[in-house]
């Protein structure tokens, strides 16, 4: 078989150059192949292997159908944590959303809201057809604000921890691309905000316009956001990046210019460009779900992971006892007064940061402890560490100090208490 | 609405009560969001009860 030595073997003879492909070596060959697109001595490279044997693909690699991630394309892709709306534990429908910025039903899912209606958030069963999602998180005007006040906002919130966000390179010149993609389904059509927000030496934000260009119809949405070689994302377990989905939004947050590159935080350009008040009509909702951020210019399949892996994740933010079963134990501690017993519960993972306690229908709640089964009337805490929690449970009278005891759920499902470490 | 009480160490323990009659307690931790809240609701001249 003879040899066929040549810097460069064109395919393609097309009159547009772009048309044709090109496999060469640089006039002065270095060990790298390249096939580029183009012309003989005009190409573009599109791949490259060098001569240590690595390759590299300026775009996406398809298999099987499937476009793989250019980063993390092995797992935990996915910057999103719970982005297909699985994991409910505080509970799977919350009514009469008012007012303040707080995580109501879904994991990880906040709303921020300040006089923009009232809505009810649930987990729902409404999903794009055939793309293996089982929920999605759904928001529904239950009293109409049809004349937002200048102050008045209506988002959709996700917040990551600025320590999981340094492979960005945020502050360098080598800072990466961010493609988030979400699919969305609602009856209002129209032009809607999604706005990033990084804290670091500044608070810096942009803002991507998006359409909802169907009624009553999921829609997949991608956006590429732009890395930021200016300034860096704070290294720590507190706030690092806020995604918002704005869904309303008075002239506060309106009334300026769209910002569309990383910039100084302005809250007249937060929201610039939004047409749609979701809240101006009752019946009005906004479906969410299969939400991935990842480190890519393009965007991957939705990245699926177990439900007992993502509980564990949702738990560094959110852990809840109760609800699972009748009588079900709620801690076991000491009694340190004839009202009040001192209560210790372990920690399923290592939590975020500073824990709340918040404990709901406290009179299905007991403290037991062979003598007494008294009926707790507050629970707060007392102490806790990254892998316990102590809390004070005090009733109306019947207990001793000294006495072992345990603190139990009566014959209901309805208790919780929940510890919270959210961003 | 907010209380406020002690721990077993004298530390200070804030209490809000939820509308749905939730208890919420949390200590005065900067990292903490629920204590971020409750600043500003005093920032807008709110002044917390003592526990009972």
């Amino acid at each position: 078989m003879s040899t066929v030595k040549s810097k460069n073997l064109q395919i393609g003879t097309d009159g547009t150059a772009s048309n044709n492909f090109t496999i060469y070596t640089p006039g002065t060959p270095d060990g790298t192949l390249r096939v580029g697109n183009g012309n003989a001595g005009a190409a573009t490279d599109k791949v490259t292997i060098t001569s240590a044997g690595n390759m590299t693909v300026t775009g996406s690699i398809t298999a099987n159908g499937s476009t793989l991630a250019t980063q993390n394309s092995l797992g935990v892709r996915n910057l999103i944590i719970n982005g297909d709306m699985k994991i409910a534990q505080r509970g799977t429908s919350v009514a009469g959303i008012g007012t303040g910025d707080a995580y109501y039903t879904i994991d990880r899912i906040k709303t921020g809201i300040t006089a923009a209606g009232t809505w009810t958030q649930s987990q729902s069963t409404d999903v794009p057809t055939g793309q293996g999602f089982s929920y999605s998180s759904k928001s529904e005007c239950t009293t109409a604000d049809a004349s937002l006040s200048s102050g008045s906002y209506l988002t959709w919130q996700y917040a990551i921890e600025g320590q999981n966000l340094q492979h960005l390179k945020y502050g360098t010149a080598s800072a990466e691309s961010l493609t988030l993609s979400f699919w969305v389904k609602s009856n209002k059509t129209g032009t809607y905000i999604l706005e990033m927000r990084k804290t670091g030496t500044l608070t810096k934000q942009l803002s991507r316009s998006y359409t909802i260009d169907v009624a009553n119809t999921w829609e997949k949405k991608t956006i590429v956001i732009d890395g930021d070689t200016a300034d860096g994302i704070v290294n720590n377990n507190t706030l690092g990046m806020l995604i918002l989905w704005w869904l309303g939004a008075g002239t506060n947050l309106t009334t300026g210019t769209q910002q569309t590159s990383w910039g100084t935080s302005v809250n007249i350009n937060r929201a610039a460009g939004l047409t749609v008040n979701l809240a101006d009509t009752v019946g009005n909702y906004i479906n969410f779900t299969g939400v991935q951020l990842e480190v890519s210019s393009v965007s991957t399949d939705f990245e699926f992971v177990p439900y007992d892996m993502e509980l564990a994740r949702c738990q560094r933010y959110c852990v809840s006892y109760g609800g699972s079963t009748i009588y079900e134990p709620l801690g076991i501690g000491t009694e340190t007064s004839g009202t009040n017993a001192s209560i210790q519960l372990g920690l399923p993972v290592t939590m975020r940061g500073a824990i709340s306690v918040t404990a709901s229908n406290l009179g299905n709640i007991r403290v037991a402890d062979g003598s007494a089964f008294s009926t707790v009337t507050g629970i707060f805490i007392d102490m806790y560490g990254q892998q316990q929690v102590m809390f004070n449970a005090t009733v109306a009278s019947g207990l001793a100090a000294t006495r072992a005891c345990r603190l139990i759920a009566d014959n209901s499902l309805a208790p919780r208490i929940i510890f919270t470490s959210e961003l | 609405m907010y209380k406020t009480t002690t721990n077993s160490f004298g530390q200070t323990v804030i209490i809000r009560i939820n509308a749905d009659g939730s208890i919420t307690s949390f200590f005065e931790e900067q990292d903490n969001t629920d204590y971020q809240a409750y600043l500003e609701w005093v920032a807008e001249g709110n002044t917390p009860e003592e526990a009972e």
